[in-house]
């Protein structure tokens, strides 16, 4: 097993050289001046000059790879215009919001997403059958932003169910004490009931949001990888045993067919996590998705260049940690590695 | 990341197809690992030349078969049409100008007198809806031709030839990959400027793999197949066996995967512009018209943002169906 991950991150190695030198030629290499990128549209010539001495615009590209390569190892993303702030601080501060966000849209999806499938699959063109496909083409064609501003009409404008879409918690609420920075944990470590009833009201609508849109994909899998596995012998064997229909399902084909769903989740991710940056801005959200929309609207490059690597590294570590559980799941992987 | 490379093993043959015998007396006989790939061949290989006409009457005659037995590939289709309409004639079908602004009827709800309202400027939200069909479509239109040009010559290209050009379109794929696709279109339209055309340029880029993919895995199959030996045979050189025999060959396919792909494209395209990238205001797209009547959400005036999002979604939805109605058509065995 351990030997199996150890491969496996090996594997991620050049993923992540790739990404390393995607995002590099994104700002050097490219037509238009870097330096005057980084410098922001108010900086005069000669800011631009010092600037591109200071970022070693004037060396040949092999160097200022390297030295790009260096101030990464260093962690040093550069500074951000608009907040002063280093890149890396504004990340590391801001990403437990979107993680939060993006977990639990993915918790949604799956909780929703994995029985609907199930029962699509077990009967075969019933109404579920039919809701579930329905669902699946609806789901991929919803732009995840317009679903969003759906859901503020209706549950905030109309019903008055959710709070206003103004971020992680309302201006009454103190955010609960830093442990995780997820602040429906930390104010159950604090034991802060208000505080967690609050946040939880913020995070309904964001969440559902995310959800709805990775939900397709997910339910699409799970039927079409459920009724695989309802027609193998081995079902089919169960079946014959007289063991119960549940008993069945649940515990001979729900853990093959999670096989292939567990692989889409590399898929669902990658939506996920691009879908997260226009359902920040929908919902006010503070997280690293609306830092870098921010930094769009500034033209500010550096805060930019680091959300787009943090986010290709969080992805390449998420598939790896994708690979790493279908080898829990399947032995045979295991074995074959 | 290595899930492209994954994904691209799994589509083709798991035994790796010997490189063409380039010597006159070896090419005619099949080897051994040849034979299987060639029965194979034999049930899914479109019928020769000769015999197209018939071919074109009875795939037809399919088409409408399947369109009886779907009736929602129907619906799609009809409802692709009007689209096509709306982006041709759109500018001279509305009933106002989607730009004059008339800030004494501004923020109107939908009316006999504004279909779908007014906005925070006055202007006819209905007639801006019908006019950035046309944007909305020439955007999605041109990066899917761009992602095709790409992608599709850069697969058929890598699973023909096989060997280095493989591994380094390979290579590609799997670091476009390890991106999540939405994050690095946005990298890209920010580093190359802020335009449509950048976004066009982004959007294809990200899809690039899926095409990448399917080419590839379409023409490995085919690249010892007997028209493609007899090609061979009578002295055609690689790159014209490739773009003359292989390349028509996979195009129903890669047809349907650009169907398929539309949708998205759209998607990202109007997300794009959602964050304010590309499209600039005044212009009507979708987009950016959702973008711009999201701060009404809140305050009940849904109008703004509910048509423009609301169109952006029934062509998503039309151009899923329509891809999934095409696939049936094209390749049965996947129908779902």
């Amino acid at each position: 097993m351990l030997r199996m991950a150890a491969k496996r991150m090996l594997i991620a190695v050049p993923s992540l050289v790739g990404v390393v030198i995607v995002t590099f030629l994104l700002t050097r290499a490219l037509p238009g001046d870097p330096a005057a990128y980084f410098a922001g549209p108010a900086a005069t010539k000669e800011a631009i000059e010092q600037i591109r001495v200071r970022l070693g615009l004037d060396k040949p590209l092999y160097v200022q790879f390297v030295r790009y390569v260096g101030d990464l190892a260093r962690g040093d993303l550069g500074n951000s215009l608009t907040t002063g702030q280093p890149v890396v601080y504004e990340i590391k501060t801001r990403l437990p919001a979107s993680a939060e966000l993006t977990l639990l849209g993915l918790v949604v999806a799956m909780s929703i997403a994995v029985p609907l499938g199930i029962f699509a699959a077990t009967r075969p063109n019933s109404m579920i059958d039919h809701l579930c496909r329905v669902i699946a083409t609806a789901g991929v064609s919803l732009p995840v932003f317009f679903t969003g501003l759906i859901l503020i009409y209706v549950f905030y404008y109309l019903l008055g169910w959710a709070p206003a879409p103004l971020g992680r918690l309302d201006v009454f609420f103190s955010p609960p004490q830093h442990v995780t920075g997820f602040y429906l944990i930390d104010s159950l470590i604090a034991g802060d009931s208000e505080a967690f009833a609050a946040s939880l009201k913020q995070l309904v609508l964001p969440a559902l949001t995310l959800g709805i849109f990775a939900l397709a994909p997910i339910a699409r899998m799970t039927r079409a990888s459920m009724l695989a596995v309802l027609a193998s012998d081995f079902v089919r064997t169960a079946r014959a045993s007289g063991l119960s229909p549940i008993t069945v399902v649940v515990t001979y084909a729900f853990r093959n067919a999670m096989l292939p769903v567990v692989t889409t989740l590399g898929m669902v991710f990658s939506f996920l996590l691009g879908a997260n940056v226009l359902v920040e801005k929908v919902f006010a959200w503070p997280g690293i998705g609306s830092f870098a929309v921010e930094a769009l609207i500034a033209s500010d490059f550096a805060p930019l260049q680091g959300f787009v690597l943090t986010m290709a590294v969080m992805y390449v570590a998420l598939n790896l940690v994708i690979d790493v559980l279908y080898g829990v799941i399947d032995p045979r992987v295991r074995i074959e590695a | 990341m290595s899930k492209a490379s994954l994904l691209l093993r799994e589509a083709s043959p798991p035994t790796p197809t010997p490189t063409p015998n380039p010597s006159p007396q070896g090419g005619g006989e099949p080897t051994e690992s040849v034979a299987p790939l060639q029965a194979h061949l034999a049930e899914t290989q479109s019928p020769p030349r000769s015999a197209n006409n018939t071919g074109v009457a009875a795939a037809l005659r399919h088409a409408r078969y399947i369109l009886s037995e779907n009736a929602v590939t129907g619906f799609a289709f009809a409802l692709f049409l009007l689209i096509v309409l709306a982006a041709l004639l759109g500018p001279y079908l509305v009933p106002y100008d989607p730009l004059a602004s008339d800030t004494a009827s501004a923020l109107r709800a939908p009316s006999a007198a504004h279909w779908f309202g007014t906005d925070q400027l006055g202007r006819d939200v209905f007639s801006r809806v019908v006019v950035a069909t046309r944007l909305d479509f020439v955007i999605a239109i041109a990066s899917v031709a761009l992602v095709f040009l790409m992608g599709g010559l850069a697969g058929v290209a890598a699973g023909f030839f096989g060997g280095w050009t493989d591994r380094v379109v390979g290579r590609i794929a799997d670091t476009i990959m390890a991106f999540p696709l939405f994050v690095l279109a946005m990298g890209i339209v920010a580093a190359l400027g802020n335009t449509v055309e950048n976004v066009v340029l982004a959007t294809a880029i990200v899809n690039f793999p899926l095409y990448a993919r399917v080419a590839r895995a379409e023409a490995n199959v085919r690249r010892e197949a007997g028209f493609v030996l007899a090609a061979r045979l009578s002295g055609n050189g690689e790159m014209r066996i490739l773009l003359a025999q292989v390349l028509p060959n996979i195009m129903p396919i890669m047809v349907v995967q650009m169907s398929l792909t539309m949708g998205y494209a759209i998607l990202n395209a109007a997300g794009l512009s959602f964050i304010g990238l590309g499209v600039r205001p005044p212009t009507a797209e979708w987009g950016i018209m959702v973008a711009e009547g999201a701060a009404f959400m809140v305050s009940g005036e849904w109008w703004n943002a509910f048509f423009p999002g609301a169109a952006l979604m029934v062509a998503v939805f039309c151009f899923n169906l329509l891809g999934d109605g095409l696939r049936d058509i094209v390749d049965p065995q996947r129908r779902t």
